[in-house]
């Protein structure tokens, strides 16, 4: 393979990783909290491509606009997830709140099938986005790139950095990491408990929804199982990376990302086992280091 | 400050508290001394909201204002109307550094000069926990954890501290220095309900105290009438 050809996968795959890490740490955030797997998760993301769709393709808004939006009602369909789904299972068995979370999901997705229809839309991206740049040196040789394949890196990275910020340096974020580990005593330090849990659906659901909407530019369409597959992967890119870690979460989105654009790239006849590879991924990183690579403790995984 | 009465507490399905009457005055050091399983952790966890579904009366009044019911509130609740607990086996946050959990035990508050101050104060209590208080929760020893639980329990400027078994797990010197501190939080004004195994040490500092064996109050005095009688002295100073 050429070195532009090489470039170019490798900006790809920065881009897919980003976005799968992206959803990754909304698992892992409730994961580390609650124990609990949101598998809502991949549908929060549907939503989120969905609203920008119909913000800016049906309602004409601009950008800008249709991404706030679309953001705000995820974040919102998160917080009722947690509030209807989750909430009245607080202290019954963890299964329970497991079940009810594929529950959700499922309803998600038919819902959206009722409301949306189940035909798939395409997704019209703004032009700006997808002007291509030509790089040329003598070293490399020419390269094509769209602003948006390095827009949805950039993003991500900085989105993952304010993220850490808010759990390593703010008072609720402090809270969400002594909820992790103790609730019990959490509340005894005069935490609500309810609302630091609330925040951590917030803010794990607008993540979802940015990627679903970065993702929505990337392959322009949407539909209402389209969140079931990146769901299911950024889970993996979650356990691969240390399930309850958000620097893991964003290292397992990355790796899975390159896995499965630098495998085709290399063995383009493997392109139909694409999807395969997040799996074997998650068989060798459980046989290996079932903690994942940042894990640093093993609870009850389902 | 604190009036408890008729409490009745089921745990697990066991009557684990029958029927007691407790109460403390403001500036007071209280202890409930007993054996393991007498109803005394039960006791302090009701009265911190950690507990549903008791019965009885906790009525309790900041300052001279008509008592409150504290029943069925929440523990979030508890430490905004200044009542803070240091919990059996002192649940120091493992993953934060000993400064977080100070911070964490200041999650009411949000004036940050006052915080830093009380931060101060902590360490000046116990400076071993200021060498410490950018390690982890988790690699401090018992002692420095015990310090930092009761230190933790201080940062929310209770007026009511109450202290779950401070010297459990303690060397018997450590003991001596932690119940000291305690005394001398008590001369600073707060008022105290320390629930102990160790009934010598307990008693020693209180100004109050009650006996509870399986769920009832059997004995109560001041410390000094208790460690004179004959039946504590047989039953839990070692005759």
């Amino acid at each position: 393979m050429s070195l532009n050809m090489f470039v170019q996968h490798f900006i790809n795959a920065l881009g897919l990783g980003a976005l799968y890490g992206l959803i990754a740490i909304g698992y892992t955030m409730v994961y580390g909290i609650l124990r609990l797997i949101n598998f809502a998760h991949g549908d929060i993301f549907m939503l989120g491509a969905y609203f920008v769709f119909f913000a800016t393709i049906q309602f004409k808004l601009p950008w800008g606009i249709g991404v706030a939006i679309a953001i705000a009602g995820a974040t919102l369909c998160g917080l009722l997830v947690d509030r209807i789904a989750y909430r009245p299972l607080r202290s019954a068995p963890r299964i329970s709140a497991l079940i009810s979370a594929i529950g959700v999901s499922f309803f998600l997705e038919n819902l959206s099938v009722v409301v949306f229809t189940g035909m798939p839309r395409a997704v019209v991206q703004p032009p700006w986005l997808m002007h291509p740049i030509l790089i040329k040196s003598p070293s490399f040789g020419e390269i094509r790139l769209i602003p948006l394949g390095l827009m949805v890196p950039v993003i991500s990275f900085l989105i993952v950095g304010g993220l850490l910020w808010i759990v390593h340096r703010t008072k609720p974020g402090l809270a969400m990491r002594s909820i992790s580990y103790d609730i019990e005593t959490t509340r005894l330090m005069g935490v609500s408990v309810d609302r630091i849990i609330a925040l951590t659906f917030a803010l794990g659901s607008a993540l979802a929804a940015l990627a679903g909407i970065m993702w929505a530019l990337r392959y322009p369409r949407v539909e209402p199982f389209m969140g079931i597959f990146p769901g299911f992967k950024a889970f993996i890119a979650a356990v691969f990376g240390g399930i309850g870690s958000i620097p893991g979460a964003m290292i397992g989105g990355l790796a899975l990302g390159f896995v499965e654009i630098m495998s085709i790239a290399f063995f383009p006849r493997l392109s139909g086992y694409k999807d395969a590879f997040a799996f074997v991924l998650l068989i060798v990183i459980l046989l290996v280091k079932p903690t994942g690579l940042m894990g640093e403790r093993l609870e009850e995984k389902i | 400050m604190l009036d408890i009465q008729n409490l009745n507490i089921w745990y697990r399905g066991i009557h684990a508290v029958k029927g007691i009457d407790v109460s403390i005055d403001k500036g007071e050091i209280v202890t409930l001394i007993g054996a393991n399983g007498a109803g005394k952790s039960s006791t302090i966890r009701a009265i911190a909201g950690l507990v549903r579904g008791f019965k009885g009366y906790i009525g309790y009044s900041r300052s001279q204002g008509k008592p409150v019911r504290l029943n069925g509130r929440q523990p979030e609740e508890m430490v905004k109307m200044g009542i803070a607990l240091s919990p059996e086996g002192r649940r120091i946050l493992p993953q934060l550094t000993a400064e977080e959990n100070l911070r964490l035990g200041a999650y009411t508050r949000d004036d940050k000069e006052e915080i830093a101050r009380d931060i101060d104060y902590v360490y000046d209590l116990f400076p071993r926990l200021k060498e410490r208080r950018s390690q982890k929760g988790g690699t401090l020893s018992g002692g420095e954890q015990q310090m930092l639980a009761v230190g933790r329990a201080l940062m929310s400027r209770p007026d009511l501290l109450m202290l779950d078994e401070p010297s459990l797990g303690l060397a018997p010197m450590l003991v001596g220095e932690v119940f000291d501190i305690i005394r001398e939080i008590n001369r600073q004004g707060k008022t105290i309900l320390l629930v102990e195994q160790n009934a010598f040490a307990a008693l020693k500092i209180a100004h109050k105290a009650y006996v509870l064996e399986v769920g009832t109050i059997t004995i109560q005095g001041t410390g000094e009438e208790l460690l004179q009688d004959p039946r504590v002295k047989d039953a839990y100073l070692g005759g």
